[in-house]
């Protein structure tokens, strides 16, 4: 197959499978936003790991507890995806580790209120279900997949955090004031989540060819804005932002500009927690080894009593 | 460093029905597998039966060949139904 015949695939939405002839870049493309994407829901899980132990209530530590449960389903059918590409989950894994693979800058924010845990669903899963529906239709057919599950999963996450961040807001004056201070504070990396401006976005183009991505940052951070403000307005919340406005001509909400500094200095690993973060992953990783090398000495043995038997 | 093994897993989403492939996962055995698998594949009910396969056991025909693979079957309209011109006084058959 000839890139031009591959393009051609592409056009005509056929989906591109594991053992169809792709270019390398296509690969290394996908085998970078998959287990970058991998790494998020993974590493995501720690935030709101931070509050298990400290929910307001049973049914509330339920709810949290299968939110992040659902995470590392997401982490799973996501590796599994990267898998198909030739990638070993092992040196995905060591990327991570090691630093030469990103997963979403917003995980390296502290969760430092209960309602945090509300913001982390309404406005984190909120932006990433924005992206992943679009995914959906993404042109790998195992990333595809994975998103379709993915999806079917996030409704939940958005509404438990709304829900949350509702309670808070009506209950007593300084918990109101307690989801106001989190949205304060988790807006502008919710716009963050969703990639440097479309003009600084150099791989966006031919993403977008390729049919890996189906929108471009910007239009995706759009629909996520006009979609959020009618909910903290509902909410009686203030976004922390004096030059959103609704744009009759356009159609759409008028914003401020982002701090893309911040942005950078967390990409770089200077964000509040980026070491915390990969310090618990390695940590868990290092812990785990015996039990990996137990499992797998269990099996060969039960192997050989199997033989031996039969 | 001891890699688990690669499975795929095919779930049976309700009694009377195909499995169907839904991904795979690491496991160190086939038992280890299924447990797995029940943890990541089907949280909300999504199935009421699990098969696990090592990966290295499934094999798969070659998308390169698919042309010369199913093409034949391409020229053989006479293996369907509409092929067949039956009088409309006939009725459904
Ligand atoms: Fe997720
Ligand atoms: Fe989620």
């Amino acid at each position: 197959m000839t890139q031009a015949q591959f393009q051609a695939r592409i056009d005509a939405d056929i989906k591109i499978e594991p053992k169809d002839w792709m270019p390398e870049a296509y690969r290394k493309t996908l085998i970078r936003q998959i287990s970058q994407h991998a790494h998020s829901e993974i590493v995501g899980m720690l935030p709101e790991g931070n509050w298990i132990t400290r929910a307001p209530s049973l049914r509330r530590k339920a709810i949290l507890l299968a939110k992040i449960q659902d995470e590392a389903g997401h982490g799973l059918y996501l590796y599994s995806a990267a898998e198909t590409l030739g990638k070993t989950r092992e040196s995905m894994i060591d990327d991570l580790h090691t630093g030469k693979a990103k997963y979403s800058s917003i995980f390296n924010y502290p969760t430092l209120s209960w309602a945090d845990m509300g913001s982390v669903g309404w406005l984190v899963d909120g932006a990433a279900i924005m992206n992943q529906v679009a995914l959906c239709r993404t042109s790998y057919g195992p990333y595809a997949r994975a998103m379709v599950r993915i999806c079917k999963e996030e409704s939940f996450h958005q509404r438990q955090g709304y829900e949350v961040i509702m309670t808070l807001c009506r209950g007593t004056a300084a918990q109101k004031q307690m989801a106001q201070e989190s949205l304060n504070r988790w807006w502008w990396p919710a716009l963050m989540m969703f990639g440097p401006k479309d003009e600084d976005s150099p791989n966006t183009e031919q993403a977008m060819k390729w049919r890996i991505k189906r929108f471009t940052n910007d239009e995706l951070r759009q629909r996520f804005i006009d979609a959020t403000v009618p909910q903290a307005e509902f909410l009686g919340l203030t976004i922390p932002d004096p030059d959103l406005k609704w744009n009759e001509e356009r159609q759409h909400y008028d914003s401020g500009n982002i701090n893309w500094e911040e942005f950078y200095q967390v990409i770089a690993g200077n964000g509040p927690c980026n070491t915390a973060r990969l310090a618990a992953r390695q940590k868990a990783h290092d812990e785990g080894e015996w039990v990996r090398e137990a499992a797998m000495a269990y099996s060969k043995k039960q192997e050989q009593r199997n033989k031996q038997v039969a | 460093m001891n890699n688990w093994p690669l499975w795929e897993i095919f779930i049976r989403s309700r009694q009377g029905l195909d499995h169907k492939h839904v991904g795979s996962l690491h496991a160190a055995d086939a038992q280890m597998a299924i447990e797995n698998a029940r943890d990541v594949y089907t949280r909300r009910m999504e199935g009421v039966s699990i098969w696990a396969v090592e990966s290295t056991n499934i094999h798969a025909s070659n998308p390169d060949e698919a042309d010369s693979l199913y093409e034949p079957s391409n020229d053989k309209p006479y293996r369907h139904p509409t092929f067949y011109d039956i009088p409309k006084e006939i009725g459904h058959m």
